[in-house]
């Protein structure tokens, strides 16, 4: 995994709640057997009429050319419905690194942590005032500080993340590094007597 | 060897003393705690299906590592497997590229597998509790959200991603934050035409999609002690659906009924071992939760939902609700898509709209008892001539069932096309999707825009709703064929 410290980018903003992860990437695109290439269909019936790629929707902002950046600023409840961790994929092979809402659903919140993509939690408030500011308006983001802040008005949030995940996204840690080297506790565990 | 019925002492709440169902569970399984992180879970019971294994597999050999504990893994193809001629190739090339890989893999790394053939094969999350596989107090993943449907058996079943699903090959492990706990009691006697779908969408029309995020949830109340565990399973199965981790219930002599004798129950003197543990299993009355939810049984009727999230839900015999009643800006945006979407009005009536297909299975609803719920309904009918109806068993075992049972017989003779084993419509990834446009009332447990077939609308309901509007081609009260 990559390691992520500070971002700082402008923003996609998609001002929708309860983006479900059946609208970040389709099931029928589910049928491959390796994480690459998914960015293609990334929010792929919200991008392309009738399911043709040559028909961009035109009212979609990933396809406004006026919006670019590696942050993807959302409305609350990111991520809910499946647990396919091809939504994380997709979103990180199309190019997002951080995720901003006020809300993220459970699963897709470790799905993103293990895959890179960092999910920061923001106020509604917060939320909001991001929506209100231009394409030209970057945001940075500093994990080692857990900080969120706009540019342009200098207006500022702190985000919580654990310590162990932070550490693994710091320095791009795995868990399964970790599991291995607390192997001999595992098969103590599973000694015990029942 | 095994730590399915280990008891090892572990902190009391300091609140209280007692515990919940949950924390007996949680407590016996983790192996370490990291300090302002999660907790290493050890895991009992591994299920894994072909569209999120692939690359976990990949990831292992990539690391060169073997599976740690195959034994505690069963894989199954489920959901991008056809419904009908099952013994022959699969047509969609990349279907079958991804069932066959799950073939290689699991024959790679020593996985038990039940693929397309096998007379165990199903939907992950039937076949788990019909062979005996899910018990009391086990710890349970599968890479599938829908892995809540196991906890309805007293166990801690939650889906996990595809990196996790490496983390468990890995080492048998996960690692994963305490949830804060939740519990909603549901008491009183359920209505006529009220069955346990009812009640799981009566309540996440409560506290919406997202009302449960960050909890795992245990349902209780006289009105659950009441249900089968076919019904428990149902309610468990969409616990998810108000973005809770997980649900459970509670082991009681239902489900130690439903569990002996099946094939992988233990016998004789495991039998006795396992059932003094799962007898302790039950929420102490001086357990704590972070929050508790009371419901009335007799508050519910049937439900049925009108938008794309399964939050969006109303009583049968009631109305959308109207945008001025919706005070929150960003929901009432949310509500105003859902309806564009949908083809429907706020404030308008479900009851007598025409719809075109009904879907009767998924993990939600494809049980035997629903399939005979269904059958006590449109026995002696014949379905109406404008909707396509499609009835897709949970498992092999289910439907042989349900054919040795005669109600094969009666969906054939009421126009039912009777398919076989699979995820089918519920999702759509096999060539079983609802046309763009058209209605489906559907027994799953998702109406997410696109989930049966992009531009399908979905109407989630239980399978005697279902039943009802495949007789009249219409949205219906059950109650009414009830009388
Ligand atoms: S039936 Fe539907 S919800 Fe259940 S496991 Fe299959 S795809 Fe998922």
């Amino acid at each position: 995994m990559e390691s992520l410290q500070t971002i700082h980018s402008t923003f996609i903003p998609l001002r929708l709640e309860n983006v479900d992860t059946d609208q970040i990437i389709p099931a029928r695109f589910l049928k491959a057997t390796t994480k690459d290439g998914f960015g293609k269909n990334l929010f792929r019936d919200w991008r392309y009429e009738n399911n043709d790629e040559t028909t961009p929707k035109a009212d979609f902002v990933l396809n406004n050319p006026y919006y670019s950046g590696e942050i993807l600023v959302a409305g609350k409840n990111f991520g809910c419905g499946s647990s396919r961790e091809h939504a994380a994929w997709s979103l990180l092979d199309y190019g997002f690194r951080v995720v901003v809402s006020s809300f993220f659903a459970d699963i897709f919140k470790n799905n993103a942590l293990n895959n890179g993509v960092l999910p920061v939690q923001v106020s509604d408030e917060f939320l909001q005032k991001i929506f209100e500011q231009d394409n030209t308006s970057t945001l940075t983001i500093n994990l080692e500080q857990q900080t969120i802040a706009i540019d342009a008005t200098g207006e500022q949030e702190t985000f919580e993340i654990n310590n162990y995940k932070k550490t693994c996204l710091l320095n791009g840690y795995d868990d399964i590094d970790f599991l291995l080297s607390i192997k001999e506790d595992i098969t103590a565990f599973e000694k015990q007597p029942a | 060897m095994s730590n399915d019925t280990n008891n090892k002492t572990t902190f009391q709440n300091p609140l209280s003393g007692g515990k919940t169902l949950f924390e007996k569970i949680w407590d016996t399984h983790i192996v370490k705690s990291i300090p302002d992180g999660p907790d290493v879970l050890y895991i009992d019971k591994h299920f894994i299906h072909e569209v999120t294994s692939p690359q976990a597999f990949a990831g292992i050999e990539k690391r060169g590592l073997q599976l740690s504990r195959p034994d505690k893994t069963v894989a199954t193809a489920d959901h991008n497997v056809p419904t009908v001629n099952q013994h022959l190739p699969i047509k969609d090339q990349l279907s079958r590229l991804q069932v066959e890989q799950l073939i290689s893999n699991c024959s790679k790394h020593g996985v038990e597998l039940y693929g397309l053939g096998h007379p165990y094969q199903g939907i992950v999350h039937v076949i788990g509790p019909e062979l005996g596989i899910t018990q009391p107090g086990m710890t349970i993943v599968c890479g599938d959200s829908h892995t809540s449907t196991h906890g309805a058996f007293g166990s801690i079943a939650f889906g996990i991603g595809t990196s996790e699903v490496e983390m468990v090959f890995a080492s048998q492990c996960v690692l994963q934050s305490r949830p804060k706990l939740m519990r909603i009691n549901i008491e009183g006697t359920l209505n006529n035409g009220v069955v346990s779908k009812d009640i799981i969408l009566y309540i996440i029309s409560k506290i919406r999609s997202s009302g449960a995020t960050g909890y795992f949830v245990e349902f209780a109340g006289s009105a659950i002690r009441s249900l089968s565990m076919e019904a428990r399973m149902t309610i468990c199965n969409m616990s998810i659906e108000m973005g809770a981790r997980g649900g459970m219930i509670a082991p009681d002599e239902t489900t130690f009924n439903y569990i002996k004798g099946r094939q992988f129950a233990p016998v004789g003197e495991a039998w006795d071992n396992a059932l003094k543990h799962w007898k302790t299993l039950f929420t102490d009355d001086n357990a704590k939760f972070d929050k508790e939810i009371s419901i009335n049984a007799s508050d519910i009727e049937p439900m049925i939902t009108y938008g794309t999230n399964p939050g969006l839900g109303i009583a049968i015999n009631g109305l959308i609700p109207t945008l001025e009643s919706i005070p929150d800006e960003g929901e009432r945006k949310n509500i105003v898509k859902a309806l564009e979407y949908m083809g429907l009005k706020a404030g308008g009536s479900l009851q007598g709209m025409p719809v075109q297909n009904i879907f009767i299975g998924s993990c939600t609803n494809s049980r035997i008892e629903d399939l005979r719920l269904v059958a006590g309904i449109v026995k002696g009918k014949k379905k109406n001539e404008h909707v396509k109806v499609m009835i897709v068993p949970g498992s092999q075992q289910i439907a042989a069932q349900a054919k040795a049972e005669g109600l094969n017989q009666i969906f054939e003779d009421a126009g039912f096309e009777v398919r076989q084993a699979g995820c089918s419509a519920c999702l759509g990834m096999n060539e079983d999707k609802i046309p763009a446009g058209e209605y489906c009332i559907s027994t799953s447990n998702r109406n997410f825009e696109g989930r049966q077939g992009a531009g399908a609308r979905t109407l989630l309901a239980s399978p005697l709703t279902a039943a009802a509007a495949a007789i009249t081609g219409v949205v219906t009260d059950v109650r009414e064929l009830l009388q």
